[in-house]
């Protein structure tokens, strides 16, 4: 059984649709990814690729202006989106959780770490207060921050940044998820606390066998951190596959340029291969393949014909016209 | 001839407290630091936040007064200029910031956001500086129309290029650049940096780049300082300090810096820790608790930063190896 | 009226609860507008709309009640005062008297504060210490009795009214536009503007106060009724506009003596003005204040 995939997106889209109906925002649109136990995914994009929405929607945490409008959404077996609300309730922050960007902004400035640690203890185990502050501690020590005890008693306020960031880790490791969605969990981060965090999270995953999903802008996190890769762009998928496949041999004209504008240490002053343009506005896509207008390689029927999904080797796929020749 | 040369250039900002705000401390933002700059040449600087890289950029753009220290510029001290010589540093010397939202002026068009520094310093008839605009935009990349629009109608990567028009609007000598590409998007900062580096080969600009993404800093410079504390713990070329870098810190962030392939595999440091308040450093080499290489001396003595292995750098562990 | 339709286009593809938030302030204040509209227009042209002339009356025609009611003649439309003359001229002449001290007392207070809000923002140091702490003091002093203290120094007038206001309400708008200068001299563009060379003058005159314009204006409007309703007060109490000048605080004063005596018209229809203008100005006020500056909504 453990090659069947822990989470599973079948042609996943969510649409932003206006009051009126009028205007449809495509923020997601016919993601396709399946993510086993213990593996983890990069999900690259520019701001406003739809990345984000990607990870609400998996978690069903859309602001009510999105809906999910087709495709399917499977975890462990179960369809997710034919659960009710009280039974998400059950299953997000339980089984399936999340970190974002901004600790500060996820941490309730009101509360001291122990009891927003203990939280999701209590609720989704009902443990008592005391057995819900031990594991708090424990948890405090899983994610290595020193003298869990006397922190326990501190308010975010009181910390540093990648201490409140591994206080979200703790939050989010509190009832043993088997999926952690992190969007853009270092992106706040310094250099130096950023490698902390990451091996934190490596550390992490190989005790508790995670699927971790890595939203990020940045292919370095990537490279360093994940197993396969999917590239969005303005809400689709446009290349997926192995990372090592995709950084070696990308096909999608967006993911090599990508590939290429990364400076690298040791280069000296030169010229990077650059992406012209401006990442499009989702609201109003050019027709065709939604690149094409920056794609140095555009062909006719680009501009014509929004290309499908092809597979380039087994794991690896890619929506453009020239893989499909 | 050296274009820019700070000497042990030093930048404290008093911590006040209690009921009548008695000074009880000082954040010792830059502590002694001395650098240089070539005409034509690119100084990055490295280092995680608090390490006082935007203090510097600060103090070179005349923003603060040194609290000790110098800056000479053409061989002229900053300190002792005229009001007249003040004019001309602020010709010689532009910036482009990290937010390309909060660096124009909301309610300018961009026209005038850019003819700004002209209209001020030198007085130029209406149509010439509308010429000078057109001229500065197309330089930049961006259709002439531009001036007419207003900031907020440009996105991200537009408004740095407009930023950037700007600080090029004086023929400058040297520009700051302070985290001019870390709010842009991945395929928008290329854009920008290879845009820099025509702008300094066309120009003949010296940049002083200021950063956190090392690969940026390292594809940029010909020269590179690495702060920490508000010291400089290693400063030399950009080729042989990111090739090799010696100081336990400079070799921790570098081995931090992620990755452009994932075959490329770096020997994995970890620091311990957190980068300690500037407030109260620690005694001796101010890395020495994070230090993977901790020597008893090292929380005594402040390492001098001292030519050794083809740079400068401030570690105990290369004493004695000089040249 | 427009309220229902103007918002929707712009509130598309948000929440419901932030579209209903959208819908509420959004909403064009057609009413206020329409109201001070007319008020100006009668202000300006007076002498071509009033009946009568307002600061002369004739003792035969005293008293006479509005002319829907028994006993009122259609030359006196609303009626006539303890002297005779028209209420409704005075009304139309009281706007204009309203409308003077008002808008400029507000501007002379708007001016005076957000120039010296803006020098001890900008300064900072002992000029800052130096206006707030006599800022500070300003607003310890309740406004009206203040108002009254000053008035009874200068003597009544029109215009020493108008400079007493601006006395009186300057802090309101240092006190603001101060706030705003701190957080706007710590942005990039200043910074830049320095770098570029530009003068301390120019500094606060290009980029400073064309930023804090918007909240300067928010504030002229929502002062605007807090300055009427003070003109009218001090009128009433007799430090005001001084008699036979028709303004509707001293038609108030005026006809409260006829009250009892069942003259109703003489203090409701002064009354009924001087709260539609206020009214107004603070819709109008509140308005503005959402649209221009969502940074001043809970001020």
């Amino acid at each position: 059984m453990t090659d069947a995939p822990l989470l599973e997106l079948d042609k996943l889209s969510t649409h932003f649709v206006t009051a009126r109906g009028t205007r449809v925002v495509k923020a997601v649109d016919e993601v396709s990814l399946s993510l086993r136990a213990g593996e983890t995914l990069g999900v690259v994009g520019e701001s406003g690729s739809g990345k984000t929405t990607l990870a609400l929607s998996i978690m069903r945490l859309l602001p009510t202006a999105a809906r999910i409008v087709g495709g399917g959404l499977r975890f462990a077996g179960e369809d997710l989106l034919a659960k009710s609300p009280s039974e998400m309730r059950h299953i997000r922050g339980k089984r399936i959780a999340m970190i974002l960007q901004d600790p500060m902004a996820s941490l309730n400035p009101l509360f001291t770490v122990g009891d927003q640690v203990a939280e999701p203890v209590r609720v989704h185990e009902h443990t008592g207060r005391r057995s819900a502050r031990d594991r708090a501690r424990s948890l405090l020590k899983a994610v290595k921050i020193p003298a869990p005890e006397q922190r326990l008693r501190e308010y975010p306020h009181q910390m540093s940044g990648g201490m409140r960031q591994r206080i979200v880790g703790a939050i989010a490791m509190a009832c043993e998820p088997r999926v952690l969605i992190a969007d853009e969990p270092t992106t706040s981060l310094d250099v130096t606390i950023q490698a902390q965090y990451l091996k934190l999270l490596r550390d992490l995953q190989r005790e508790h066998g995670l699927a971790l999903i890595f939203i990020t802008h940045n292919l370095g996190i990537v490279a360093r951190m994940c197993d396969s890769v999917a590239v969005m762009y303005a809400g689709r998928v446009i290349e997926a596959g192995p990372v090592r496949t995709i950084f070696n041999a990308p096909v999608h004209p967006y993911t090599q340029a990508l590939i290429e504008s990364i400076p690298r240490l040791g280069g000296g002053p030169s010229r990077l291969t650059a992406i012209d343009g401006q990442p499009p506005d989702l609201a109003s896509l050019p027709a065709g393949c939604s690149f094409q207008p920056r794609c140095p390689r555009a062909l006719d029927r680009c501009r014509e014909e929004a290309p499908g999904i092809t597979t380039v080797a087994p794991g690896h796929t890619a929506r453009c016209w020239l893989a499909a020749k | 001839m050296t274009l820019l040369e700070a000497h042990n250039l030093t930048k404290h900002f008093p911590v006040r407290g209690g009921l009548f705000r008695k000074v009880e401390g000082a954040v010792r933002a830059v502590d002694s630091v001395s650098f240089t700059i070539e005409p034509g040449r690119t100084l990055g600087v490295v280092g995680e936040s608090g390490c006082g890289k935007s203090t510097t950029a600060k103090l070179v753009l005349k923003l603060e007064e040194p609290t000790a220290g110098e800056i000479r510029f053409d061989g002229q001290s900053l300190q002792s200029l005229d009001a007249e010589g003040l004019r001309k540093y602020r010709k010689s010397v532009q910036a482009v910031f990290q937010d390309p939202y909060a660096s124009l002026s909301p309610r300018m068009r961009v026209g005038s956001i850019i003819a700004e520094p002209l209209v001020t310093n030198e007085s130029l008839p209406r149509g010439e500086a509308k010429k000078r605009v057109a001229h500065l935009l197309e330089r930049v990349g961006l259709p002439e129309r531009a001036a007419d629009l207003f900031p907020h109608e440009f996105s991200g990567g537009q408004r740095q290029r407009i930023a950037i028009a700007r600080a090029l609007a004086l023929s400058p000598r040297l520009v700051v650049l302070d985290e001019p590409v870390s709010a842009l998007d991945v395929s928008i900062r290329a854009q920008i940096l290879n845009l820099l580096v025509d702008l300094q080969r066309d120009l003949g600009l010296a940049y002083l780049f200021i950063a956190h993404d090392l690969a940026a800093v390292a594809h940029m410079s010909h020269a590179i300082a690495v702060m920490y504390l508000g010291k400089i713990v290693e400063y030399g070329p950009a080729k042989t300090v990111a090739a090799d870098p010696k100081h336990p810190y400079t070799q921790a962030l570098f081995a931090a810096a992620l990755p452009a392939h994932p075959d490329e595999t770096r020997e994995e440091i970890i620091l311990a820790g957190e980068v300690p308040s500037p407030i109260n450093p620690p005694a001796g080499c101010r890395f020495h608790p994070r230090c993977p290489h901790v020597m008893p001396r090292c929380s005594v003595e402040v390492p001098p930063l001292d030519m050794a292995l083809g740079r400068e750098v401030a570690c105990h562990l290369y004493d004695g190896k000089g040249q | 009226m427009s309220v229902s339709t103007a918002a929707p286009s712009r509130a598309v593809g948000l929440p419901l609860a932030s579209r209903l938030a959208a819908f509420r302030t959004e909403g064009f204040p057609t009413f206020p507008i329409l109201i001070l509209l007319v008020l100006v227009f009668t202000a300006v042209f007076a002498e071509f709309i009033a009946p009568h002339n307002p600061e002369v009356g004739s003792l035969s025609q005293r008293f006479k009640p509005p002319a829907w009611i028994a006993g009122g003649s259609s030359t006196y439309l609303l009626g006539t005062d303890h002297i005779g003359r028209d209420v409704l001229s005075r009304l139309i002449f009281g706007a204009r008297v309203s409308m003077i001290v008002g808008f400029t007392a507000v501007i002379f207070a708007g001016v005076l504060g957000t120039a010296l809000g803006i020098l001890s923002g900008y300064f900072g140091g002992w000029v800052d210490q130096v206006i707030m702490r006599i800022t500070d003091t300003w607003l310890a002093l309740p406004a009206l009795t203040f108002a009254i203290f000053l008035a009874a120094i200068v003597g009544p007038s029109e215009w020493n009214i108008v400079i007493i206001l601006g006395a009186v309400y300057w802090t309101r708008y240092a006190r603001v536009i101060r706030g705003e200068v701190l957080s706007i001299k710590e942005r990039d563009f200043v910074r830049l503007a320095i770098v570029a060379g530009c003068s301390k003058m120019t500094i606060m005159r290009r980029h400073v106060l064309p930023n804090v314009l918007n909240s300067a204006i928010v504030l002229a409007t929502l002062m605007l009724g807090v300055v009427i309703v003070t003109e009218a007060a001090l009128s009433f109490l007799g430090v005001g506009v001084p008699p036979p000048k028709p303004a509707w605080g001293l038609m108030l004063a005026d006809g409260k003596k006829g009250l009892m005596a069942g003259y109703w018209w003489l203090t409701v229809f002064p009354g009924v003005c001087i709260v539609l203008m206020v009214l107004s100005a603070n819709l109008l006020g509140d308005w503005l204040r959402v649209k221009l500056d969502p940074q001043l909504r809970q001020l």
